[in-house]
């Protein structure tokens, strides 16, 4: 199971708690699977993480694997085994609203 | 007795606020959808519980609500907004070619006849439709590729449909305005489109009279007589009396005719009602007065309506369909600002009090009559 932490705009737009867990069943495990996982069991969260047609990163939107950015990394790149056992989580960060 | 409903969309959540037929003690429900810029809600004119939310943020692009009763609970619709075909090219600011992005939905207008039928007013502009409750949407194309699309370009606001106006005696006639392009008309429903802004002048573009460019930032109408519309243009309040064909100026003795709202009366259709804006740079009332100006004559005469609205220190703005009217007997009027104030006039624009003062600032109001 992949734990993955949402910000919170995104928690209560899919109704749920800061952490989701999601079964991923592909291998290797990479970020879109992820995200394909994510949003088959939460369709609210469908174009509002990635595009629909493009499949790319919303640009204020960032994944950290590890306390890396992966947010250039690639969404086919495969996932550390401590993400993919749930050890880690993966982060999906919103761009700090201030001003 | 009727109670009245006021959607209120705003930078940061939506708003329900309810009241009696009196309309002076109301209840203020909300924030829903907390945090997001909700630019336009909308009830079924079939079922009026049947409520639509456009909601957006930089973070996560487009999400579009639906409640089917009256705003107590909401479920996500369908966000999925493709052009069709090839998107192409508009004008960009400095008039180079600039590709076609969606960025979100403006505004939402569902059918008169059919409650799972809504029609969606898009930024970069273009005009989408579903017809299965908002699971899906659909361009209609006919819209951008008529011919005259790779001339639009954006207004400072972005290049937005933000009006959709349908006929209620012949449904497949439709009017939108998009700025900074101008009205358009559809005979069909959506298939074909022409431009119609003849009679429009925009000194501000290299063709003042040209046949797209101009930036409408309003169009009503009232439904007793399709063929009129208002506008209220960046500069100038307009009037047709022949679809579109033609237009005319009836800014008359408007302190000043740059604005956004506009809206009719429920019962007068010749009883308009526009919130004069100093000027395009600094977007705020004349001397710090809030007035909201009636014409009575369909235009040129205009009379000041202040009772009850500040008139000292008041620099918000009225943005464009921020305004409404209800159908009760004397005809409540509403607006909100930019400064999160709503405010409800129940007697046609005589007096005015604030239902509230502090919401985040607000992008839209719809109002609804229900029995």
């Amino acid at each position: 199971m992949v734990r993955l932490e949402l910000p919170a705009h995104l928690c209560r737009l899919a109704g749920v708690g800061h952490e989701v867990t999601v079964a991923v069943n592909a291998a290797p495990v990479t970020i879109a699977a992820v995200l394909e996982v994510l949003e088959r069991d939460y369709p609210a969260l469908e174009g509002t993480i990635r595009e629909h047609e493009t499949k790319q990163r919303r640009a204020w939107l960032r994944f950290f694997v590890c306390e890396e950015d992966w947010s250039h990394v690639g969404m086919d790149a495969v996932l550390p085994e401590v993400i993919v056992n749930g050890k880690e989580p993966l982060l999906v960060i919103g761009a700090i609203a201030g001003g | 007795m009727s109670t009245v409903r006021l959607l209120v969309g705003t930078r940061k959540g939506g708003f329900v606020l309810t009241s009696d037929g009196k309309r002076r003690d109301w209840v203020v429900e909300g924030p829903f959808f907390a945090g997001w810029e909700i630019y336009h809600m909308k009830g079924s004119p079939v079922d009026p519980n049947r409520i639509w939310a456009s909601q957006s943020s930089g973070w996560s692009g487009q999400v579009l609500q639906r409640s089917d009763d009256g705003g107590k609970t909401w479920t996500v619709a369908g966000n999925k907004f493709l052009y069709e075909g090839e998107a192409g090219t508009h004008q960009w600011y400095d008039g180079t070619p600039h590709p076609w992005e969606f960025k979100r939905v403006w505004h939402l207008e569902p059918s008169l006849s059919c409650a799972d039928t809504v029609f969606a007013g898009v930024e970069d502009a273009a005009m989408f439709k579903t017809t299965d409750g908002g699971t899906t949407w659909n361009e209609l194309p006919g819209l951008r590729k008529h011919g005259t699309g790779k001339d639009w370009q954006p207004g400072a606001g972005g290049m937005c449909l933000h009006s959709i106006v349908i006929d209620p005696t012949d449904e497949q006639r439709m009017f939108i305005a998009i700025s900074a392009a101008g009205a358009f008309r559809t005979d069909d429903g959506g298939g074909s489109w022409k431009p119609i802004n003849k009679g429009l002048y925009s000194k501000y573009i290299p063709n003042p009279t040209a046949e797209v460019g101009h930036c409408v930032h309003h169009i009503a109408m009232h439904s007793s007589k399709p063929k009129t519309l208002f506008m209220q243009k960046h500069w100038d309040v307009m009037r047709t009396d022949d679809a579109g064909e033609n237009w005319s100026k009836v800014s008359g003795n408007l302190p000043t005719d740059f604005g956004f709202v506009i809206d009719v009366h429920a019962h007068e259709p010749e009883t308009i009602f526009v919130v004069p804006i100093k000027s395009d740079s600094e977007h705020f009332p004349m001397e710090g007065q809030l007035r909201v100006f009636r014409s009575k004559t369909g235009g040129n005469e205009w009379e000041p309506l202040s009772r009850g609205l500040p008139q000292k220190d008041c620099y918000v703005n009225v943005l464009r369909d921020a305004m409404s009217v209800d159908r009760m007997d004397d005809c409540g009027i509403y607006f909100g600002t930019t400064g999160g104030q709503v405010y409800a006039s129940p007697d046609g624009g005589e007096n005015w009090q604030a239902i509230v003062r502090d919401l985040p600032a607000v992008l839209s109001v719809e109002a609804q009559t229900l029995p």
